[in-house]
């Protein structure tokens, strides 16, 4: 619950009208900014504070501390012993949570609106009064470790992508989990979480997202209230990072427990950069779309209900992050059907896009998606403040949301087929298998069980 | 407002709270104005009108889920009710898939032991399109051989992947470990087995007996009129199959026999779940078996489990309890996942854990808590037409009365320390539970060791 990779998905934005109606933006003097988001149809606010300070700014060997950092968060400041911040959210009724990426920490409740002022003056007096204890440290730390152990090390997808990340990137630090490598988790400190704390969690580096049944007034007067006696403070330079061109095809397998195997396939490609400039980007959106946006979208209609050589297939492309981007291609192959045979099917499906585009029909298809998913975000405030705090996050900024609603709209078939040609090539590929392995001598164990009753 | 400020003041300092017990503030709350007939094709219908959003929600429920299904022929439920979208007498599996991508529509559905639904959401002004090919997908589905055959290589495979994977196995082992002979036990997706034995006739024959209106139950929220949602409700249903009602389900035998079962993997975690038959949806007990349960481990990370086992001791990242409702009583669940090296101790702090919770009951201040956050967090329990959407189809499908989310925060508000200290007592016998443990430590002793 606490990390996760958030995709903006662009694919259920939609159009500027119904969207952008009520976001409201203030800068406080300390830099702090609040963005608000207003939703009336029920008594309820959500509170959502984003540091920009993710996994990506980590430096070799302090590996998964910016996640480390967000457990502890949970674990008291100088004027809320540790266990009370949950404990009084809890009491007012609230929901809550965190989630670290490459990108971002992020932190969340849910509560009735009257509970606004109760959490923010918890949120806000945990970005700059933490108190990192060593004794709590050392108990998180093996939360942590039980974390990475459930989410990747037993887990053959997670495994096989956490490899495949390393393998892709060269330079960037998305070759590094965002959970952060065991032998990592293993020789980090207090210190190191304290360091992090110092660095990164400040006003002036966060972005304070609030939606739902509230007046923006009131709440750019609450926020002046909570946060804006917090000091602003000098952030250290960050790290630019240009992956140097990968020349040429990679190839990597992972063995793991496991019955079926796994084929993924990451190209290189652009995200964002200029939004009302760039166009790659979002034809790439669209692509996807064609490629999986349904049951009867190229792959799933030709690779697993007409040839029947995959069982499942799957695509991802996130357009807005920080770091570079990557198309993901994913197929598990039939019983009796071989990754190879697989891959040639995903490959012909490539050159079919380059040589033939898609048709109007297809393009149609994705953009009535995209138009109706903007529609259907209304029904959650939670994610409408998910995905301005996510933009702000990484630089984009949540004006750019009713453009790139705008420019999916203007996507040509031309362009789908061009970005097909231009990324979607062997030099830009890193190919992955799962290579599913017995789970050895117990098999028949498994089965049978092995019974005794309890005294 | 000012009471629950008074509370935490007092929390924080660590005093008794009896003196405040009886004021958790209820707020008098809108809740959604809850429409309800029966469609001339005897389906229940449940509708909220309402119209901030220009969309629409409806799911059709039907008591067909996996505990319809024998041992032989597990998975002939839940096949049925994957089929249903992939060929109707009018559209291939590409048209109806293609239909509602066209129209940006989603068709969506899900499946239980109780239940298998069929929800769509769609944009007010595409509705036409998209109910004409639910109505297909609910009353003229055609199951056919070759997307049967396609479909059956599918399950089998993912069946077989589930057998290789901890939290699959554990899941399963324990679900026959709880409810035995019962029809519950059955894995949802069916057996290896039992699943290459599917014919489209089983598939028929399944649907006849059980997708009838009388055993359907409609529910529809969002942009459209009492009119109009009537006129949905028998577009959807007035051509389900008339059949008797299928005989009712044995009893869930509430003693199980203690047991623990040691599954060998390679995984760097044991996988635990403790358990045993639980409570009704309609059980007398259900909300002081809820509370109490909120203060044993569903309170998030203010649970005493979440508390033992995670923020004192670092022994796990996740650690829960919960109760299944269902029809019949579904299962009291806790599960946690640790290193393999500590399950013994894990497991041996969870059971010392729920013992005293039995034994004793919650503390007035935990039940001060839980009602504080269950009560104060009603709102966000009905602040999406989703949420509302799942709160219509449980109410109907399960009998809930009408009132059920009016009186939601006073059946709260009224449940005693006592309450749950004898619900618990009467629900749940520590020495009679399920234990599961996949990858499991070597055994040496199984209890009377203490290795702390």
């Amino acid at each position: 619950m606490r990390i996760y990779r958030f995709f903006v998905a662009l694919l259920v934005a939609g159009t500027l009208q119904v969207a952008q109606a009520e976001v409201f933006e203030h800068t406080l003097s300390n830099g702090l900014k609040v963005i608000v988001k207003e939703d009336h149809r029920a008594p309820v606010v959500v509170q959502q504070i984003w540091y920009k300070a993710g996994s990506m700014d980590e430096i070799t060997g302090k590996t998964g501390i910016a996640h480390v950092l967000e457990h502890l968060m949970f674990k008291g400041t100088k004027q809320v012993p540790a266990g009370e911040f949950s404990r009084r959210i809890a009491a007012a009724g609230g929901r809550e949570n965190a989630f670290t990426s490459y990108d971002y920490t992020a932190y969340f409740q849910q509560l009735h609106k009257s509970k606004l002022p109760l959490a923010m003056r918890l949120e806000s007096d945990r970005m700059h009064g933490l108190n990192l204890t060593d004794a709590e440290f050392s108990k998180e730390i093996k939360v942590v470790m039980e974390e990475r152990r459930m989410r990747t090390d037993d887990d053959p997808h997670s495994l096989l992508q956490e490899k495949m990340m390393s393998v892709i990137f060269q330079e960037h630090p998305y070759q590094h989990p965002v959970i952060g490598w065991m032998s990592d988790l293993e020789t980090l400190t207090a210190a190191d979480a304290k360091a992090w704390y110092r660095q990164w969690y400040a006003p002036n580096n966060a972005t304070l997202v609030i939606a739902g049944d509230v007046d923006a007034s009131v709440v750019f007067k609450l926020a002046q209230r909570y946060y804006g006696n917090i000091p602003r403070q000098v952030l250290p330079i960050r790290r630019n990072f240009t992956e140097p061109a990968q020349l040429g095809i990679k190839h990597l397998a992972v063995k793991a427990p496991a019955e079926l195997p796994q084929l993924v396939m990451s190209y290189h490609a652009p995200v964002l950069s200029k939004p009302a400039q760039d166009w790659q980007p979002y034809a790439l959106e669209i692509m996807v779309g064609v490629l999986d946006g349904s049951e009867s979208a190229r792959l799933n209609k030709h690779l697993v209900r007409e040839q029947q050589i995959a069982s499942a297939v799957g695509v991802g492309y996130d357009s807005a992050s920080r770091g570079p981007g990557l198309v993901t291609l994913e197929a598990t192959p039939s019983t009796g059907k071989t990754i190879g045979e697989v891959e040639a099917a995903l490959r012909q499906e490539i050159a079919s896009l380059v040589k033939d585009g898609v048709s109007a029909e297809e393009l149609q298809r994705v953009k009535a998606q995209v138009r109706a998913g903007e529609v259907y975000k209304l029904d959650s405030v939670f994610y409408q403040a998910m995905q301005i705090g996510q933009m702000e996050s990484i630089g984009l900024g949540h004006k750019t949301l009713p453009l790139m609603l705008e420019k999916l709209q203007a996507v040509t078939a031309e362009q789908v087929q061009q970005v097909a040609l231009t990324f979607l090539q062997d030099d830009n590929l890193t190919v992955a298998v799962l290579d599913p392995q017995p789970l050895d001598n117990n098999k028949k164990k498994i089965t049978e069980g092995n019974r005794h009753a309890r005294q | 407002m000012l009471a629950s400020k008074l509370f935490a003041a007092k929390l924080r300092a660590g005093t008794a709270l009896a003196v405040v017990l009886c004021c958790v503030a209820t707020t008098s709350l809108a809740t959604p104005h809850i429409q309800h007939w029966q469609s001339a094709s005897g389906a229940k219908v449940l509708f909220v009108e309402n119209h901030d959003i220009p969309m629409l929600d409806v799911a059709v429920s039907v008591a067909a889920g996996s505990s319809f299904d024998t041992a032989e022929k597990s998975g002939v439920a839940g096949m049925t009710q994957h089929l249903l979208d992939l060929g109707t007498a009018q559209s291939s599996e590409d048209d109806i898939s293609r239909g509602m991508a066209d129209i940006g529509a989603q068709l969506g559905g899900s499946f239980d032991q109780d239940r298998a639904s069929v929800s769509l959401r769609t944009l007010s002004s595409e509705r036409d399109q998209a109910l004409r090919l639910m109505a297909g997908v609910l009353q003229q589905p055609v199951f056919p051989e070759a997307i049967l055959a396609r479909e059956k290589a599918r399950v089998v495979a993912a069946l077989k992947e589930a057998e290789t994977q901890p939290a699959s196995i554990a899941d399963k082992a324990f679900q026959q470990a709880v409810f035995g002979a019962h029809p519950y036990a059955l894995p949802v997706s069916g057996e290896v087995a039992s699943v290459e034995k599917i014919t489209v006739q089983d598939l028929q024959d399944f649907y006849r007996t059980h997708y009838s209106a009388s055993r359907a139950v409609v529910a529809i929220m969002g942009d459209v009129t009492q009119a109009q949602a009537e006129a949905i409700a028998q577009q959807l249903t007035a051509a389900l199959p008339v059949s008797a009602a299928p005989p009712a389900l044995p009893a869930v035998a509430m003693q199980i026999a203690a047991s623990e079962q040691r599954i060998p993997h390679p995984a760097s975690q044991s996988h635990i779940l403790i358990g045993a038959p639980g409570m009704s949806r309609t059980d007398p007990d259900y909300f002081p078996l809820y509370v109490g349960n909120y203060i044993l481990g569903g309170g998030g990370f203010v649970s005493r489990l979440m508390n033992e086992v995670r923020e004192k001791r670092g022994l796990a990242y996740s650690v829960y309890s919960y109760f299944m409702p269902l029809k019949q009583p579904g299962a009291l669940q806790i599960g946690l996942q640790t290193k393999k090296e500590q399950a013994d101790e894990a497991l041996k702090l969870v059971r010392y854990t729920l013992a005293e919770f039995i034994a004793k009951g919650p503390t007035e201040k935990e039940l001060l808590g839980a009602k504080q956050n269950i009560i104060g967090g009603f709102p966000l329990r009905i602040d999406s037409n989703r949420k509302i959407l799942d709160y219509l189809s449980v109410i109907g499908f399960y009998d809930l009365p009408l009132t059920y989310l009016d009186d939601f925060t006073g059946k709260i508000e009224r449940v005693t320390v006592a309450q749950i200290h004898e619900a618990f007592a009467r629900h749940i016998h520590p020495a009679q539970m399920a234990t599961v443990i996949v990858g499991a430590p070597e055994v040496k002793e199984t209890s009377g060791v203490k290795n702390k």
